[in-house]
């Protein structure tokens, strides 16, 4: 027991112990400079009644996420599935999906930066021969966050390496019984992959959409959460108001309101989970 | 959809069963050369911009080979700020972290999964449970209290944590690994003796080389790119590491793109390189973590 004793202390200082703190610091107007008062449920109300900025970066997160979440599932999950095609030369293949991934992500921010150029940048310098208008990307209001999407999907190595371990685990006889029963690749696919590898959709969905919430470096570095306020993820916001504003009785509000939120998001993925994910040991 | 169709498929088809078979693989390499390009382009137009001169980047539509080589826009970038301090800085932090990280999470994996206490699984369910906590929500309380005890500036906000089992995902990594390990070697050394550290020192420890290895390069790789954490705790810039100094660096040089490519690709290329020769911890690593879980 003594031998867990610094992972349960660490559990203690580093996550329960702030988390009741941040609670109690969200119901004070605790300002780095002057002396904290209670204000009791103040800094809540006016979250969720009175700051334009609030709702905004919420909107603007969740468009993040309901763009990038399930279109980084799709790609991950099809390169997995075509990678367990037993094809020669897997380990070259994996090897580059998973390269981005390690890129450290202020550097992946500079790259894109200079890849959304809109005069010189790559992706434009391939899409004008195409017939394509030239795009602002993040320098526009309606492309900042599309581009931002994209830009995540050039990040789904884990997602898709845990894929493939989950594809990997299928009997190879359920596959054969659909041979015998005549059926196509795609009734493999509807019938025997999909339904296979519901567990590992879960845990991949569950997994990106805490994280997806929570993405900063990339608004902070490339965009600054603009332009006009129409990349402000919430945790950008959270940081401006805490790091920027100094005002960390309010920003431990806006903390706990996202707790509460991706708390709520996980606690309705799993119950939903009990009508489509099936687990071949129960 | 019809329960009739999967009959119909049967039916001998003009390419036969081989054909397709033959057809799908090819169709599966179009798309992986296809995915590999897209995923590459990105970093060849890195490298490709790191040696150009500023006139040829600003070509439209854009060359791929830069000419001439511009070699000396490394040496440019890297000394424009001082990158080589900024590379020792970010050592100074990612060393005395892995050590911590590797030691208290290889005790905690132990205690957790060898030794039995009563209530351990469910402790260790409640640790799990951090997994799932937005770190927006310790990010404020634990920066008040650094600051209150006056270590703003230093790197104990960065490396201290991680001496008390670091990320409970590598407690969690460590522990799925010794789980697969034989009991057995645990009790014969304890009849020859051995108190339980020594189980861990000399048995487990040396059959677990490989997930001690990938949770080391896990750790050294959060801490190579972290930017949250020394942004918060670091205002000096004698104490920058690689990621503040690139941000600091892109902040100055705007539009110096060749620049800021160069100074990118070597903030790059240890990590890619590290990947490429250890990639197999890994894969590895997060295989184990991602079934089982």
């Amino acid at each position: 027991m003594a031998c867990a004793a610094p992972a349960v202390l660490g559990f203690v200082f580093w996550q329960l112990g702030p988390i009741v703190a941040s609670l109690l610091i969200a119901l004070t107007d605790w300002r780095i400079a002057a002396t904290p008062n209670w204000i009791g449920l103040d800094n809540f109300q006016q979250i969720l009644t009175g700051d334009r900025l609030f709702r905004k970066s919420l909107g603007v997160t969740a468009y993040y996420a309901l763009g990038s979440v399930p279109l980084r599932l799709l790609a991950a999950f099809v390169l997995a599935v075509l990678l367990n095609q037993k094809i020669r030369g897997l380990p070259i293949f994996r090897t580059i999906f998973y390269l981005p991934s390690i890129v450290p992500l202020i550097a992946s921010s500079v790259l894109w930066i200079w890849l959304f150029n809109p005069d010189f940048g790559l992706l434009n310098a391939i899409l004008t021969p195409l017939g394509v208008p030239r795009l602002q990307w993040i320098y526009g209001t309606r492309t900042v966050i599309p581009a931002l999407i994209l830009m995540s999907m050039w990040d789904i190595g884990p997602m898709m390496i845990i894929f493939l371990a989950g594809l990997q685990g299928v009997p190879r006889q359920f596959y054969e019984a659909v041979e015998i029963d005549g059926g196509n690749p795609w009734h493999k696919m509807r019938h025997v992959t999909i339904p296979m590898v519901t567990p590992t959709i879960l845990f991949n969905l569950i997994l990106s959409v805490i994280g997806t919430m929570q993405t900063f470096v990339q608004a902070y570095v490339m965009t600054e959460g603009g332009p006009d306020n129409a990349s402000l993820l919430y945790v950008l916001y959270l940081y401006n108001k805490a790091f920027e504003q100094s005002q960390m009785g309010y920003a431990s509000a806006l903390a706990w309101v996202l707790f509460v939120i991706i708390a709520g998001l996980s606690v309705l993925l799993f119950r939903s989970s009990s009508r489509w994910v099936y687990y071949a040991g129960r | 959809m019809s329960a009739a169709e999967p009959v119909k498929a049967s039916a001998p088809s003009r390419l036969g069963r081989t054909g397709r078979a033959r057809f799908g693989a090819l169709c599966a390499y179009a798309l992986l050369l296809t995915g590999s390009v897209v995923m590459l382009i990105p970093l060849v137009w890195l490298v490709r911009s790191s040696f150009m001169g500023l006139g040829q980047i600003f070509i439209f539509p854009p060359e791929w080979i830069p000419d001439p080589w511009q070699w000396d826009n490394y040496p440019k970038a890297l000394t424009t700020i001082p990158f080589v301090r900024y590379f020792f800085n970010t050592l100074f932090i990612l060393v005395p972290t892995v050590v911590g990280t590797v030691i208290t999470a290889a005790l905690a994996a132990f205690g957790f999964s060898r030794l039995s206490w009563p209530g351990r699984d469910w402790v260790f369910g409640v640790l799990l449970s951090a997994l799932m906590l937005p770190y927006a929500v310790t990010l404020i309380p634990t920066f008040l209290l650094w600051a209150r005890i006056g270590l703003i500036n230093t790197y104990w906000p960065l490396v201290l944590p991680d001496w008390f089992g670091g990320s409970i995902f590598y407690v969690f990594l460590l522990r799925q690994f010794f789980l697969t390990l034989p009991r057995e070697l645990d009790e014969a050394a304890i009849i020859d003796g051995a108190n339980p550290l020594q189980v861990l020192r000399h048995v487990v420890v040396p059959l677990s080389r490989p997930a001690l290895i990938t949770v080391a390069i896990f750790t050294a790789l959060f801490e190579w790119n972290d930017f949250l954490g020394p942004l918060i705790y670091l205002n000096d810039s004698r104490q920058f590491t690689l990621a503040l100094g690139l941000a600091e660096f892109t902040g100055l040089y705007t539009s110096q793109w060749h620049l800021l490519m160069a100074a990118s690709t070597v903030v790059i290329a240890p990590v890619l390189v590290l990947f490429l020769f250890a990639q197999r911890y890994f894969i590895e690593g997060i295989t184990l973590t991602g079934i089982k879980a």
